[in-house]
C-alpha cells in the first residue's frame, strides 16, 4: 500500500528539538492519528509536514515527491492544514473564507480556477458548514468557525489533509459529524493526518496511531496494537484499559 | 450591478464631479463649464475661453493641487489596506505609524540640511527607517499585537516630527512655523505640476500594482501561518508590500506633508459598504481616498479664504474621531 512518508522530521528552536527525527508512513487513504501528551510537538509536526514549519531536516515523500521540496505554491495544492483556534478580526462571511482555499489554485490576479464556485460550494456542503456561508465568521461559535475551517481545507483539494485537534470545540454530535467527514474523505482517496487527544476516537476510527513522545515517535502502527495498556501508562501517566462502548461495540479506553 | 460595480461607478463619477468642482470653487469666480473649457483648451492647444489669469488659476494653480490632492488621498488609501491587512492591525494607517512623519523628516533634510539625494528617495529613506524602527520597537519583548503597533508608531511619529521641526527652526528664516506646519500636517498649498508628477508617477509605479495584491491580502486574513498554508511566501511578501508601502508613501509625503488619517478612514468607510475582501477595497479605497482629500483641501483652502488651513488639520478633525470610533469597537487593543 503506498503511503506518505515522513522521513527524519526535525524541527530546532535554537538549541531545542521540538520535533526529533520523526518518522512514519501514513497509509494513502487512510486516517493516521497522531497522539501523545499536551506538548509533545504534536502540532509542530503537523505544521513541519505542511512546509509552514521550517524542518530542519527531513522530508515527505509522497509518490516518491519530496512535498517539503516543492515550490508553496504547489504544496498547497497538494497538503492543506486546519489548525486550532485559527481567528480573524476581519468579518469574513464564510463562503469568502472558503474562497481563500482556492488561492493556491488561482493565477496571480485571481483568475484562471474556472470551476471555483462549484468546489467552494461543495467544500461547504461537505464539511457541514453550509449553513455559516453567510454568516460573519467573528459572529460563530468555535465548532461553527471549525467547520468552516475545514471547509477552506477542502476547497484547495488536497490530496493529504492534515488536521490539530478538529474534534476539539465541537459538541458530542457535531464530534461524531467530524469523523464521519474524515470517514467520506479517506473513502474518497485522501490520507488524513490528524492530531487528537481523544484516545477512544483514535481508536475506534484510524487506520494506524503514531505516538508522540517529547517530540520523538515512542510507538507506531496499527491503533489497537499499539496503544497497549501499558504505553499509554509510559506515555500519558495514567491506568488505563480498553473495553467495549455498548452502544457501538468500538474499543473504548478507560481511565483510572 | 454587484454592489462593489455600483460603487465603483459612484466613486468614479463622484471623483470626475469633485475635480471639476472644486477648481471652480474659491475666491476668483469661475464656472464649471469655463474649468472643462480651459483644461481641454490647454490639452488640445486651442484658444482658452477665459482671460490669462483666471486661465492661469485654473491650469497653473488649481488643476495641479487638485490632481495632486485627488493622487495622495488615493495613495495613502492603499497603503493604509495593504498596512491594514499585512499587520492584521485595523488601526494601521501611513501616519499613525510613523512612515509619513519619518518620509517628511528624510524630506526636509534634503531640502534644509543639502543632503545630497532626490527629495522622494530621501523621503523613502526617511518612511523606511521609521516602519522598521516602528515594528522593531513593538516587537521588542512580545508579539507584534496592534496596541503595541500603535504606541510603537506613536513614539516614532512624534521623535521625526520633534525632529522634522527642529531641522527646520535651525536653518530657517522668519516664516519657518508655516513650513513646520506644512510637514507636520500636511498642506497641498504648493502644489504645481512637478508635485502630480512625481505623485502621478508613484502611484503609476507602485500605487497600481499594489492595487493587485489584494488575493495575496486576503490570504493574511487568519494570521503569518494560515497565510503560509495557502502557499504564500510570508516574510517576502510582507517585506516587499512594506517596501513598497514605504515608497509610495515618501512620494506623496514629499509633495504633500504628512497628510494623516487618510489611510485609515476611507478603507473603514469603504468595507462598510462593499465588505473586507481586498481585492475589490484596494481599488475602491483609492477612488474613495482621492474624492475625500479633494474636498478636505478644497475646505481647507476655501473655509477661511483668503487663509488657508493645512490640509492635515481638516483629515485629523474628521480621522481623530474615527480613529476613537474603531478603538471604542475593538473589545481589547492587547
Amino acid at each position: 500500500m503506498s503511503a506518505v512518508e515522513v522521513r527524519d522530521v526535525t524541527v530546532r528552536v535554537g538549541e531545542q528539538a521540538l520535533v526529533d527525527g520523526v518518522a512514519f508512513d501514513a497509509p494513502v487513504g487512510g486516517f493516521t492519528a497522531i497522539v501523545g501528551p499536551n506538548g509533545a510537538g504534536k502540532s509542530t509536526l503537523l505544521r513541519a509536514v505542511t512546509g509552514i514549519e521550517r524542518a530542519a531536516s527531513g522530508m515527505v515523500l509522497l509518490d516518491g515527491v519530496d512535498l517539503l521540496a516543492l515550490p508553496r505554491r504547489q504544496r498547497a495544492r497538494i497538503v492543506a492544514l486546519v489548525e486550532q483556534d485559527a481567528t480573524t478580526e476581519l468579518p469574513l462571511t464564510g463562503r469568502d473564507v472558503v474562497r481563500l482555499g482556492r488561492s493556491p489554485h488561482e493565477s496571480l490576479l485571481g483568475g484562471g480556477d474556472a470551476d471555483a464556485a462549484s468546489i467552494i460550494e461543495s467544500a461547504l456542503a461537505r464539511a457541514g458548514a453550509t449553513d455559516f456561508a453567510e454568516r460573519d465568521i467573528t459572529t460563530l461559535s468555535g465548532g461553527e468557525r471549525q467547520r468552516v475551517m475545514l471547509a477552506r481545507a477542502l476547497a484547495q483539494q488536497p490530496r493529504v489533509l492534515l488536521l490539530d485537534e478538529p474534534t476539539n470545540h465541537l459538541d458530542l454530535a457535531a464530534q461524531l459529524d467530524m469523523t464521519s467527514v474524515v470517514r467520506s474523505l479517506t473513502d474518497g482517496g485522501v490520507t488524513v493526518i490528524a492530531a487528537v487527544h481523544d484516545l477512544s476516537l483514535a481508536a475506534a476510527h484510524a487506520d494506524a496511531v503514531v505516538v508522540v513522545q517529547h517530540g520523538r515517535v515512542a510507538a507506531h502502527g496499527p491503533t489497537l496494537e499499539t496503544l497497549t495498556p501499558a504505553l499509554i501508562g509510559d506515555v500519558f501517566g495514567v491506568r488505563a484499559e480498553w473495553t467495549r462502548n455498548p452502544l457501538t461495540g468500538r474499543p473504548l479506553l478507560a481511565i483510572g | 450591478m454587484t454592489r462593489v460595480a455600483v460603487t465603483a461607478t459612484v466613486l468614479g463619477a463622484a471623483l470626475v464631479a469633485s475635480v471639476t468642482v472644486a477648481i471652480a470653487l474659491g475666491s476668483a469666480d469661475l464656472g464649471v463649464g469655463e474649468v472643462w473649457g480651459s483644461i481641454v483648451s490647454h490639452l488640445g492647444g486651442t484658444a482658452s475661453p477665459l482671460d490669462a489669469l483666471r486661465d492661469g488659476i485654473v491650469w497653473e494653480l488649481r488643476l495641479p493641487r487638485v490632481l495632486t490632492a485627488a493622487l495622495v488621498g488615493a495613495g495613502l488609501a492603499v497603503v493604509g489596506v495593504v498596512m491594514q491587512a499585512i499587520t492584521r492591525n485595523q488601526l494601521a494607517d501611513p501616519f499613525l505609524l510613523g512612515l509619513s512623519s519619518g518620509a517628511s523628516l528624510g524630506a526636509v533634510s534634503v531640502l534644509l540640511l543639502g543632503v545630497g539625494l532626490l527629495l522622494p528617495v530621501a523621503a523613502f529613506g526617511g518612511a523606511m527607517i521609521a516602519l522598521v524602527a516602528t515594528l522593531s520597537l513593538a516587537s521588542v519583548g512580545g508579539p507584534l499585537t496592534p496596541g503595541r503597533t500603535i504606541l510603537a508608531g506613536i513614539a516614532v511619529q512624534s521623535f521625526a516630527a520633534a525632529l522634522t521641526s527642529f531641522v527646520i527652526f535651525w536653518t530657517a528664516t522668519g516664516d519657518s512655523y508655516r513650513d513646520i506646519l506644512s510637514w507636520l500636517l500636511g498642506s497641498l498649498a504648493g502644489a504645481r505640476w512637478p508635485a502630480v508628477a512625481i505623485a502621478g508617477v508613484a502611484m503609476l509605479v507602485v500605487g497600481v500594482p499594489l492595487m493587485f495584491s489584494g488575493r495575496v491580502l486576503d490570504g493574511f486574513a487568519f494570521g503569518d501561518r494560515s497565510a503560509a498554508a495557502l502557499g504564500i511566501p510570508v516574510a517576502g511578501v510582507r517585506w516587499t508590500l512594506l517596501a513598497a508601502s514605504a515608497l509610495l508613501t515618501g512620494a506623496l509625503v514629499a509633495v504633500s506633508g504628512a497628510i494623516g488619517f487618510v489611510g485609515l478612514v476611507l478603507p473603514h468607510a469603504v468595507r462598510l459598504v462593499i465588505g473586507p475582501g481586498n481585492r475589490a477595497l484596494l481599488p475602491l479605497s483609492a477612488l474613495a481616498g482621492a474624492v475625500f482629500l479633494v474636498w478636505a483641501d478644497t475646505l481647507a483652502r476655501t473655509a477661511f479664504d483668503p487663509r488657508e488651513l493645512p490640509v492635515g488639520i481638516v483629515t485629523a478633525l474628521i480621522g481623530a474621531p474615527v480613529f476613537a470610533i474603531l478603538l471604542l469597537r475593538r473589545r481589547s487593543v492587547g
